[in-house]
């Protein structure tokens, strides 16, 4: 054994043991500091709380071995509206979210991929200039900007646009547009725009523009050529944007305890009671894992569709 | 000109992009029916902005151009009755080779099974019935090229444009797809211009072919005419190889003209005429060269020279002969024994001669 091992040329070796070592870091932290964690919070959900510490999970006593899962909590998620209703209030205003900053960022992503190529570096820095300062700061401003006699609040208002905000069911009252659904979704948009516009502009920027000459050649007007070729091909970008924005903001905590009001309760919140008003961890960490699996699924599709447009492009 | 005006006119058209360089400087070409037109030069010499105008793409700063009766002057790339060959193929590639031929003939809001028989002909026509599903990269070079083609003949066009459209093609599959193109575009019956560097590709592929430099056209005519009759020292040089020699007029008579050259007295026998005195170009062809190790008779048309390089082809063999002024010319011989009765070798004195008919004069 030690023998053949000498025999090989020790470089090779080197080689090996380097290559196992650069991709076994991450690997490595991956381990560390999500999985174990993980399963410690699912382990911590299925666990009986006792006074101070967790009960075993398997005990020995007796010559009896003893397997014990509590799903109290699990079911305890299904059976109190509160956890539902705040899990459909996450995925939904996530999903508005989404739908926003995709909305604002396409045209934005669009415009800057097919600006002049000088004029490209400055406008990517200003995407990324608010990263600049404190993201709580930001978030915070907002809570000037959109309260009384805030200046977009008085601009909104001055062009009715809080009549339409009312009766879309966005904001309780007029007159009132902080601590609504409305400034809750008008902050996550803010701060997660970014995360939409890069990758958007990464795909539409490496779109080659013959193709839309052709489409343009083969009686395709701009307005076609548009739907029909530029945004399939941006699909990946799309997806990655919304991935990006989607994640995040289904668990998000501090934008809406900053801009969100009594409507909008979302799941990051009833995590934080659990936690540290209730103490309940056992609790906590059921609703933790809920939400990591309902933020697991839609990352799983998102992997496979990369892996098989990958495919395809080679 | 015949009475009824050409098929596309294009007239007096001039692109001026700004900064200077005119890109398409006053060209007019008709073109007929049926033809295959090639515009011919090296790259910057406009002919791509020349298509690109015929596509819609680029507007002319002036002039116009006329398709079938028809001014296509401010009618947008998808209204006109023309489809291109991209030079890249330009193929969409998020959809299958089906989609991708049946593109065009949605946006006109062909009925369905319409659509379905046209692509089917089409793929017959290229015969690539068998990749109809597969994607634009899961095709070879040469496959795609077949692709694109179906795609702009799918609509039936008015006109065909091909930009380069063998450009992308390794050499073998370059000259088998030549004839091959050329059997599909004539079987359509399709208008057809197409843009190349490619001398070889002009002359195989067009009837007529347009020379162009420096956004003008310097001659217009079938691949034949442009080789043997060039009408300037460019066209001469850049179709083909040439002996260029400069010379003086000498003798003018009815049938022939002797012009002195540094190096050899060249009788030209063919319905030229000028002036004694009067400073010409010789454009010699290399493969219009005899040579022999004897003095040929008389005294026009031959030159003694020193070989400088040879170079063996297999069917030909180059020669490159030093002549008395320093000048080296080139020599091409087919050879059509199996070794040359008389070998030639490096430093050896030949002498090389040509008939009365092999030059054209040029004066410009």
């Amino acid at each position: 054994m030690k023998l053949r091992t000498m025999a090989k040329p020790s470089f090779i070796q080197g080689l090996l043991r380097g290559r196992s070592a650069v991709i076994g870091l991450p690997y490595a932290w991956l381990l560390i500091f999500f999985a174990l964690p993980f399963v410690i919070v699912a382990k911590i959900s299925v666990s009986e709380m006792e006074t101070v510490h967790f009960k075993d999970l398997i005990g020995y006593a007796d010559g009896m071995l003893r397997l014990s899962i509590k799903l109290g909590n699990y079911l305890f998620i299904t059976q109190d509206d509160l956890y539902f209703l705040s899990y459909v209030a996450s995925l939904k205003y996530a999903a508005v979210t989404t739908a926003g900053c995709l909305l604002i960022g396409y045209p934005f992503a669009y415009f800057m991929a097919r600006a002049r190529v000088t004029l490209q570096p400055a406008l990517l820095m200003l995407v990324m200039l608010p990263f600049w300062t404190s993201f709580l700061l930001r978030v915070y401003a907002w809570k000037g900007l959109l309260g009384e006699h805030g200046w977009v609040a008085e601009a909104i208002e001055a062009v009715g646009l809080d009549q339409l905000l009312l009766a879309a069911g966005l904001i309780p009252a007029l007159g009132k547009l902080m601590n609504t659904p409305f400034s809750l979704v008008v902050g996550m948009i803010y701060t997660y725009l970014p995360f939409m516009i890069l990758p958007l502009y990464a795909s539409l920027a490496k779109m080659d523009l013959r193709l839309l000459e052709a489409a343009a050649d083969l009686g395709a007007t701009p307005w076609v050529g548009f739907w029909r070729i530029t945004v399939p091909l941006s699909k990946a970008g799309i997806i990655a944007g919304s991935m990006l924005v989607f994640i995040p903001c289904v668990g998000e905590f501090v934008i809406p305890e900053l801009l969100g009001g009594p409507q909008t309760l979302m799941i990051g919140r009833v995590l934080w009671d659990e936690f540290f008003s209730n103490n309940d961890w056992p609790m906590a960490s059921a609703v933790a894992v809920v939400m990591i699996l309902l933020i697991i699924v839609p990352l799983a599709i998102f992997n496979k569709y990369q892996a098989e447009s990958q495919e395809a492009r080679r | 000109m015949s009475a009824t005006p050409a098929y596309l006119q294009i007239q007096n058209v001039v692109k001026d992009f700004g900064g200077g360089a005119v890109a398409v400087n006053h060209v007019s070409i008709d073109i007929q029916k049926g033809e295959i037109f090639a515009l011919l030069g090296s790259s910057g010499c406009g002919k791509t902005t020349l298509l690109r105008m015929l596509a819609g793409f680029e507007t002319p700063t002036s002039g116009r151009i006329i398709l079938n009766g028809q001014d296509l002057a401010g009618m947008p790339p998808y209204a006109r009755p023309i489809n291109m060959m991209f030079q890249s193929y330009a193929l969409f590639p998020h959809l299958t080779v089906w989609d991708n031929i049946a593109f065009g003939l949605r946006r006109d809001g062909c009925p369905k099974d319409e659509v379905a028989s046209r692509v089917e002909a089409m793929l017959k026509l290229v015969q690539l019935g068998k990749y109809a599903k597969r994607k634009p990269h899961q095709l070879s070079g040469g496959q795609q090229q077949r692709v694109a083609l179906a795609r702009s003949l799918a609509k039936k066009p008015q006109l065909l444009l091909l930009d380069e459209p063998l450009g992308a093609l390794d050499k073998k599959l370059r000259e088998e797809t030549q004839i091959e193109l050329v059997n599909i575009i004539e079987e359509v019956g399709v208008t057809c211009v197409m843009v190349t560097h490619d001398q070889e590709e002009a002359m195989t592929m067009a009837s007529r072919i347009a020379v162009m430099s420096e956004g003008q056209v310097l001659q217009v005519g079938a691949p034949v005419d442009i080789y043997e009759t060039p009408a300037t020292r460019f066209v001469a040089d850049f179709i083909g190889n040439v002996n260029m020699m400069d010379g003086t007029v000498s003798v003018d008579e009815p049938d022939h003209v002797v012009i002195d050259c540094q190096d050899c007295r060249h009788l030209v026998g063919h319905g030229i005429t000028g002036v004694p005195g009067m400073a010409v170009g010789v454009a010699l062809r290399p493969e219009k060269i005899q040579l022999s190790c004897d003095k040929p008779e008389g005294e026009f048309n031959q030159v003694l020279g020193k070989v400088r390089d040879l170079a063996y082809f297999g069917a030909f063999t180059v020669y490159h002969l030093q002549l008395p002024s320093g000048q080296v010319i080139k020599v091409s011989e087919s050879n059509q024994t199996r070794y040359r009765n008389e070998p030639l070798t490096w430093d050896q004195q030949v002498w090389a001669s040509w008939s009365p008919t092999a030059q054209v004069v040029l004066t410009q």
